[in-house]
């Protein structure tokens, strides 16, 4: 029977999704790009609307919840995960609105006025049934596909505006996007790139390489250099795993440092960021904030004696506050980071915040 | 007229063979002088002509006049070379009768009065020196306070990499002592290119052997220690070059008809410059030098060798006691004081001063606890975490990208020095500025430990004018079996960079910590001068 067939199929997938995820997390599993994470993601939200048994929207995104929710404690440091979850959340209500027939723009403001001229909660239960609501959602779906594909291509055909000749940029670590914005930059112009290694996985290298064999004149620094060569930057470029709602970053350790580097040479912070990267959350939850890995990275196990009377921190990621950041480029435009908490609410609705 | 040629004769012979014995060891600033000296004469000489040619029947009275004249300013001077100066006022007038010869005549008077000025100016020198026991260099700070120090001292050769000229002068220089010339290694960053990059994988004694009549082996030893980085560390290569010097000067024997004070420092030139070449000297080595070299050219020549060496010997271990010892000790005593129960500390890397602070605080039952930062490529902190380990402080280890996550918790930061310059800023390891800009932005109170002896007169605003560069190949790691920058020469537009110093700026330091008392940065200069004035 094709029923429960869908059905198993489907459960496998989600299982599958889910154990990638986890091991994809601790280091050991091939890294994948976030960009990567956020296609998939979708790609199994659209198979779950497709194969997924409900009548309305409200069930609909009853199951994305529920999945969702196994899927972020997956793996809580990715928050693309989430985000795209989240987006797709945001278009069935649009979906389900619009199939209603009341406009998109007056559901989306709360406003003070409609606080009070509705008197009490709205009632939107989501439980009318509509016909055409998979098709339109499933479309909805292919379409973020669309914009997810082309987000790297996008944020690179910017790349001209913000560089020019004879330029020296430094970056950190490694970040497809910064990789691909240099790129196309360098088709046209000749700059300098400096790329601090970010110990201990050493992602830099990696970068470097790839910069250097595209033809851009690249530099490998250690990290404890970068304030030493700073004063000669005119640029700092880096990538970003989240961009919060404050407009602060989560980055990979060490960006901090450039941060405050770049902040006391006056040097602009430009962060590419595509738009599946803005994630609701605050950096305030100190526990979920930062993700620890194995600390024989940075103390290996030869040096042995001293291991045991030792303790060992390994972060992964680095909070940067705002205040440090000059500009964001995403695949819609460039924005100031004291603009990122309206484009939030373009994108996520308030109530799926929480999952 | 014909009697003073005569007389002028052996004379001049003699000059010229004191001017052959002393030929070889003319330094390079000796001959430079030597060659305006020439173009002077050569300009006074043709004046004279005239006015000779013009009087040369007044010749006798002149010269008379002059004779007693030219007495009494060579009266003073100690009895060292009579015999060559009065000549100096009949010479040029025995000129004129003898047209045809001038020329060469000429060279060799000129040659001969070049030999007695220097003599006399040594032994004005001397005979300062002997009286009230100072070194009489000029531009001292006796001079009234409206004179100003003399202008920029020369260049040293190691930043001046990219100027192909002092690169010849250096390789003739090598050339004549007998070092090899150590060749650059990979591609430099164009931000570099006028500072030596060198292959630890290359050391300077593979190609040639260095016979030890050249250079004392414990000498040669102790340039591989460098270069290879087993001795690392200003106050321990400092205390290592010290001790190899007291090798040398207890192996030194005087040649004959050669002052201790003059040969020995001659001597010395040829190591400095292969412990050069091996890796370029710190503050606190350049310091530990200018103090030998002053304390070997004040012996008096009339010391006996063994009582010489001695005394050298003496005063070389004076210098390790007070300058590095006492002087440790007695920043533990004032730094103890700013470490309070509970406090949780940040270090970086492996400075010898900061370890012993905490050891001693860690004797003296403070309650503390350690943070210890580290970085690639050196991971010089893993040395630091295991001294302190096995004293039994506690410890965290981290590296150093992960300092923003750490600083929350800490309540001061201890820095060690490589030098303290002139105009407040500290140099010290890479990544030292890092970790002073981050605790300053979460308000952590910086303070650096550093001895007297690293005072420097130097003045730098960056890290790039004045630096060194270590071995690009340091950055290369294999992570899970790939190693990505396996074949960094072949791609031509990669380049590895490898730091050892950077500079702090004063505003990031809080307090400096020295034996003679926590000063703020900016009384770095003050401390200069009083030292000088000391000495």
């Amino acid at each position: 029977m094709p029923g429960p067939d869908k059905e198993t199929d489907l459960t496998e997938r989600i299982e599958a999704f889910l154990s990638d995820l986890k091991r994809g997390g601790s280091g050991t599993g091939p890294l994948r790009g976030s960009a990567e994470t956020a296609r998939e993601t979708t790609a199994l939200l659209r198979r779950i609307t497709a194969q997924a048994r409900w009548s309305s929207a409200g069930d609909l995104m009853e199951i994305i919840r529920k999945e969702g929710r196994r899927m972020t404690a997956a793996q809580p440091s990715e928050t693309t995960v989430g985000n795209m979850i989240r987006r797709v959340l945001k278009i069935i209500r649009e979906e389900y609105a619009r199939s209603r027939g009341s406009s998109e723009e007056t559901d989306q403001q709360e406003s003070l006025h409609k606080l009070l001229t509705s008197g009490g909660l709205s009632e939107e239960n989501f439980r009318q049934h509509f016909a055409a609501l998979k098709a339109n959602v499933i479309e909805a779906i292919n379409e973020l596909l669309t914009e997810l594909e082309g987000t790297t291509d996008n944020i690179a055909m910017q790349a001209l505006e913000h560089i020019h000749s004879n330029e020296v940029i430094m970056t950190i670590g490694r970040s497809r996007t910064v990789e691909s914005f240099l790129k196309d930059a360098a088709r046209k112009r000749k700059f300098h790139v400096i790329v601090a290694e970010c110990a201990p996985f050493c992602q830099g290298h990696k970068m470097a390489t790839s910069l250097s064999e595209a033809g851009i004149e690249t530099t490998v620094i250690a990290d404890a250099a970068i304030f030493a060569v700073m004063s000669r930057v005119n640029k700092v470029i880096i990538g970003t795993q989240t961009v919060l709602a404050n407009g602060g970053l989560r980055a990979v350790n060490g960006t901090h440092t450039l941060a405050l580097a770049a902040k006391h040479h006056s040097t602009p912070l430009i962060v590419c960021a595509p738009m599946f990267k803005l994630s609701p959350q605050f950096p305030n939850e100190e526990d979920t904030f930062h993700k620890f890995v194995s600390p024989h990275e940075v103390l290996p196990f030869t040096e042995g004696e001293i291991l045991s009377k030792v303790n060992v921190h390994c972060p992964v990621f680095d909070y940067v506050p705002p205040e440090l950041i000059t500009l964001f480029i995403s695949n819609i435009g460039g924005h100031a980071p004291s603009y990122i908490y309206r484009l939030m609410s373009e994108l996520y609705h308030p109530e799926d915040h929480e999952l | 007229m014909a009697d003073s040629g005569e007389t002028g004769g052996p004379v001049k012979k003699d000059g010229i063979q004191q001017a052959k014995t002393e030929g070889k060891e003319l330094t390079k600033e000796e001959k430079q002088r030597l060659r305006k000296e020439k173009k002077q004469q050569k300009k006074s000489k043709e004046k004279k002509d005239e006015k000779a040619s013009q009087e040369s029947e007044k010749e006798k009275k002149p010269v008379s006049s002059a004779s007693p004249a030219s007495q009494p300013p060579t009266q003073p001077i100690t009895p060292k070379a009579p015999s060559a100066v009065p000549t100096l006022v009949p010479v040029p007038a025995s000129e004129t009768p003898a047209p045809a010869d001038k020329p060469a005549k000429s060279k060799a008077e000129m040659k001969a009065e070049r030999r007695a000025r220097q003599e006399a100016e040594r032994a004005s020198k001397q005979g300062k020196k002997g009286e009230v026991g100072q070194q009489a260099a000029p531009g001292k700070p006796k001079a009234p306070p409206s004179e100003l120090q003399p202008v920029v001292k020369r260049l040293p050769e190691h930043v001046q990499v990219d100027n192909p000229e002092v690169l010849k002068k250096l390789a003739k220089k090598l050339e004549r002592q007998q070092i090899p010339l150590r060749s650059d290694y990979g591609y430099k960053v164009s931000l570099f290119s006028h500072l030596h990059q060198y292959s630890r994988k290359a050391p300077l004694t593979q190609q040639l052997s260095i016979p030890s009549t050249v250079i004392h082996p414990a000498i040669v030893r102790l340039g591989l220690q460098y270069s290879q980085g087993i001795v690392a560390g200003s106050n321990a290569r400092s205390v290592a070059l010290l001790h190899a010097f007291k090798q040398v000067i207890r192996d030194y024997t005087t040649p004959p008809n050669e002052e201790l004070s003059r040969d020995l420092v001659n001597k010395l030139k040829p190591y400095i410059s292969f412990l050069n070449q091996c890796r370029p000297l710190s503050a606190s080595m350049g310091n530990a030098i200018k103090y030998i070299k002053k304390e070997i050219s004040n012996i008096p020549s009339q010391c006996k060798e063994e009582e010489a060496k001695s005394k050298l010997l003496n005063c070389i271990d004076r210098y390790i006691d007070e300058k590095i010892n006492l002087a440790a000790k007695a920043i533990a005593k004032s730094s103890i004081e700013k470490i309070s129960d509970g406090d949780v500390i940040l270090v970086y890397g492996c400075s010898s001063l900061v370890n012993h602070i905490l050891c001693e605080a860690f004797e003296k039952n403070r309650k503390f606890r350690v943070i210890v930062v580290d970085s690639r490529p050196r991971l010089e902190g893993r040395e630091a975490l295991r001294r302190l380990v096995q004293r039994g402080i506690s410890c965290t280890y981290v590296l150093i990208s992960a300092v923003s996550y750490i600083l929350p918790e800490v309540s001061k930061v201890f820095l060690g020095a490589h030098a303290l310059l002139a105009n407040g800023y500290v140099m010290s390891r890479v990544g030292t500025s890092q970790i002073a800009l981050v605790a300053k932005a979460f308000n952590v109170p910086v303070l650096v430990c550093c001895e007297t002896y690293k005072f420097c007169e130097r003045v730098q605003t960056d890290s790039f004018v004045s630096n060194e560069l270590d071995d690009p190949d340091d950055l290369i790691v294999t992570r899970k079996g790939k190693t990505q920058l396996e074949h960094w020469q072949e791609v031509p537009s990669l380049g590895l960079l490898n730091l050892v110093y950077d500079v702090t700026p004063p505003d990031f330091v809080d307090l400096v910590i020295t034996d003679l008392g926590m000063i703020p940065c900016t009384s770095v200069p003050v401390v200069l001068r009083v030292k000088n004035v000391d000495q």
